[in-house]
């Protein structure tokens, strides 16, 4: 589906066990986004993380751009900083449901790992939409004992975006 | 988009959505100093503009030539709220035609791009050739011994798709409903081919890729946006607290002789703090404590012939040619309703480029689209003012900022050109 996600996984068992630990990631993740908590969100990171949100059709096509594109942790600090103190937006809450959690390849010190995530939006004065429909493609790797990300590409279905996307997916 | 009922600002229940041919619609006194919001909820006034400005003589953007390189590349695309296919045929010619077929109206092209020989309606498998002419109609003498079939004076060359006036210019592709507009450079005129050609004279685009996104507010709003340097210099934090653009810094707004297309423009000053430091007390955007942890990011490489860092243009009807800093793309506004417009962005390099200038132009990117720390601003700031136009009884808006004077200004205190866009309008439109 995405190049270098391919799917060789190691044995059932450890394949269940880092499901299990990815899926505890996903939840920390999402609940620091979905707290509004996006100061947080870079502590999820590797130094030289690649972090992009883009259209399928642009994956689809090879096509690099991403709506964020961000090839190092203090480009996620700066996103981070913007949305919290110096961007203008109408205010809105946002919810992240990440399921079909795959582990596609655990060699050396990296674990691939793809997911389906959905996003809702709900703004001050309407009802909670799906903003986006989409699918993680992650690369951690372990630090201080506990998962980071060394790559998340984040591929959505959802072409036409609701007028915008401000916070992170 | 207003896909539910429960939501306040439900379309269609405001009075100034109501109006329609039996309304006087008569501009304010005052003159352009004042935009009644008649212009910006009614669908009657809608119609006229999809008949008179998008159907009308102008060139509208389509594609540009790098998304059709080879023979039999196609693409659908939009002018005004009409859909396209853009196709380039074995000859190297690039052809506009409806997607629509010429027998029961089915809108036959459904891939975004693609390569083909031929076009086929799925319905009835007419078949169309890459220049639009209509080809193969199945069973077009009936069957043999039951009769059916076309009548005798049937000729495929009266039933072609409908084919648009095209243009192409340093490989941007234009088309047109009217087959007496203009040549595409006096359509643009000097003023405004100068920074066109900035962009593409003598370049090869590469691809980086696409957004869109539904924009909750009139098409007019985005070309207003982008023709009021007020705005630049107030909402985005970005452009003040890294001199990007700042009031008293080298800046530009300059229109073409009819006041409908526009290049905003400014010179990144060499010197940020001191810049700023003179006008930040009438920016609340501006933030002394901001600093980029990744300096990279807004790092300008001189790759172009041009005092200006910055160049925004908006070619009307439907283009936007965005130069910020080495960031570079298009903006083809397809216009949704009164309400609404579609946004399709199109983010592109140069085949010139190494790795490092388009992970630079990656990384740039992050300043414009529906998620840009600038285009989120933009999109976020029109959408409140389509909400205010269309649920408030006031029935005005003020541009007054530089008296009554129309066109080009260097100040960026100023709403000349926003002025001159609607002098033109208004003659367009009878208003």
């Amino acid at each position: 589906m995405y190049p270098g996600y391919d799917m060789t996984p190691p044995a059932p068992r450890e394949t269940r066990e880092l499901r299990f630990e990815i899926e505890e990631f996903h939840a920390d993740y999402c609940w620091t986004l979905d707290c509004g908590d996006v100061e947080r969100w870079p502590d999820y990171f590797t130094d030289d993380a690649l972090y992009r949100i883009t259209a399928r059709e642009n994956a689809d096509a090879g096509l690099r751009v991403g709506l964020v594109y961000a090839d190092s942790k203090a480009m996620i600090r700066d996103r981070a900083f913007a949305i919290k103190h110096t961007q203008m937006y109408a205010p809105r809450t946002m919810q992240h449901f990440v399921t079909n959690v795959r582990v596609l390849e655990a060699k050396g010190a990296a674990i691939k790992a793809q997911s389906n995530y959905l996003l809702l939006q709900t703004l001050v004065d309407g009802p909670s939409t799906i903003h986006q429909a989409g699918r993680y493609y992650d690369t951690f790797v372990r630090a201080g004992g506990r998962l980071l990300l060394k790559e998340r590409q984040c591929i959505y279905d959802t072409v036409l975006i609701a007028n915008d996307l401000v916070l992170p997916v | 988009m207003f896909s539910v009922d429960t939501v306040i600002h439900k379309p269609g229940t405001f009075a100034k959505e109501q109006l329609d041919e039996s309304f006087d619609y008569k501009w304010p006194e005052g003159g352009l100093q004042y935009i009644p919001d008649w212009i910006y909820t009614s669908n009657e006034i809608y119609q006229r503009e999809i008949e008179r400005i998008f159907q009308g003589r102008t060139w509208n953007f389509v594609a540009l030539e790098a998304e059709i390189p080879n023979p039999g590349d196609y693409k659908r695309s939009y002018v005004g709220p009409t859909p396209v296919v853009v196709s380039r045929d074995t000859d190297g010619s690039v052809h506009v035609f409806e997607n629509r077929c010429a027998h029961r109206g089915a809108e036959f092209c459904r891939a975004q791009r693609g390569n083909t020989k031929e076009f086929v309606c799925p319905y009835h498998q007419w078949s169309y050739d890459l220049k639009g002419n209509l080809q193969g109609v199945p069973f077009k003498r009936g069957i043999k011994g039951e009769g059916g079939g076309m009548p005798k004076d049937f000729r495929n060359e009266d039933h072609g798709l409908l084919k648009l006036n095209v243009a192409t210019l340093h490989g941007v592709v234009f088309a047109s409903f009217s087959k007496e507009v203009e040549t595409i450079e006096q359509y643009l005129g000097p003023e405004i081919l100068k920074d066109f050609e900035v962009v593409f004279k003598g370049r090869k685009v590469k691809l980086l890729g696409y957004y869109r996104n539904e924009l909750p507010g009139n098409w007019k709003l985005y070309h207003e946006n982008l023709k009021d340097p007020y705005h630049a210099t107030l909402l985005h934090s970005f452009l003040v607290t890294f001199g990007l653009m700042v009031a008293g810094s080298k800046n530009g707004m300059i229109a073409d002789a009819l006041g409908r297309h526009g290049t905003l423009a400014s010179a990144k000053p060499d010197n940020v703090s001191a810049a700023v430091g003179e006008v930040k007390g009438e920016m609340r955007a501006y933030r002394e404590d901001f600093k980029l942890a990744d300096g990279r990011f807004l790092e300008y490489v001189r790759e172009f012939d041009s005092p200006w860092s910055v160049t925004m243009q908006t070619i009307w009807p439907n283009l936007i040619v965005q130069r910020e800093l080495n960031t570079l793309g298009i903006r083809h506004i397809v216009p949704n309703g009164p309400h609404s417009q579609i946004m399709l962005w199109t983010m592109f390099g140069y085949e010139s480029d190494d790795e490092e200038m388009t992970r630079h132009r990656l990384r740039q990117g992050n300043l414009m689209g529906p998620s840009g720390f600038l285009g989120l601003e933009d999109n976020e700031a029109i959408k409140f003012v389509q909400e205010g136009l269309r649920r408030s009884p006031s029935d005005k808006a003020v541009v007054k900022l530089g008296g009554n004077t129309l066109g080009s200004t260097s100040s960026v205190i100023d709403e000349a050109a926003i002025r001159a866009m609607y002098a033109y309008y208004r003659k367009e439109m009878g208003l």
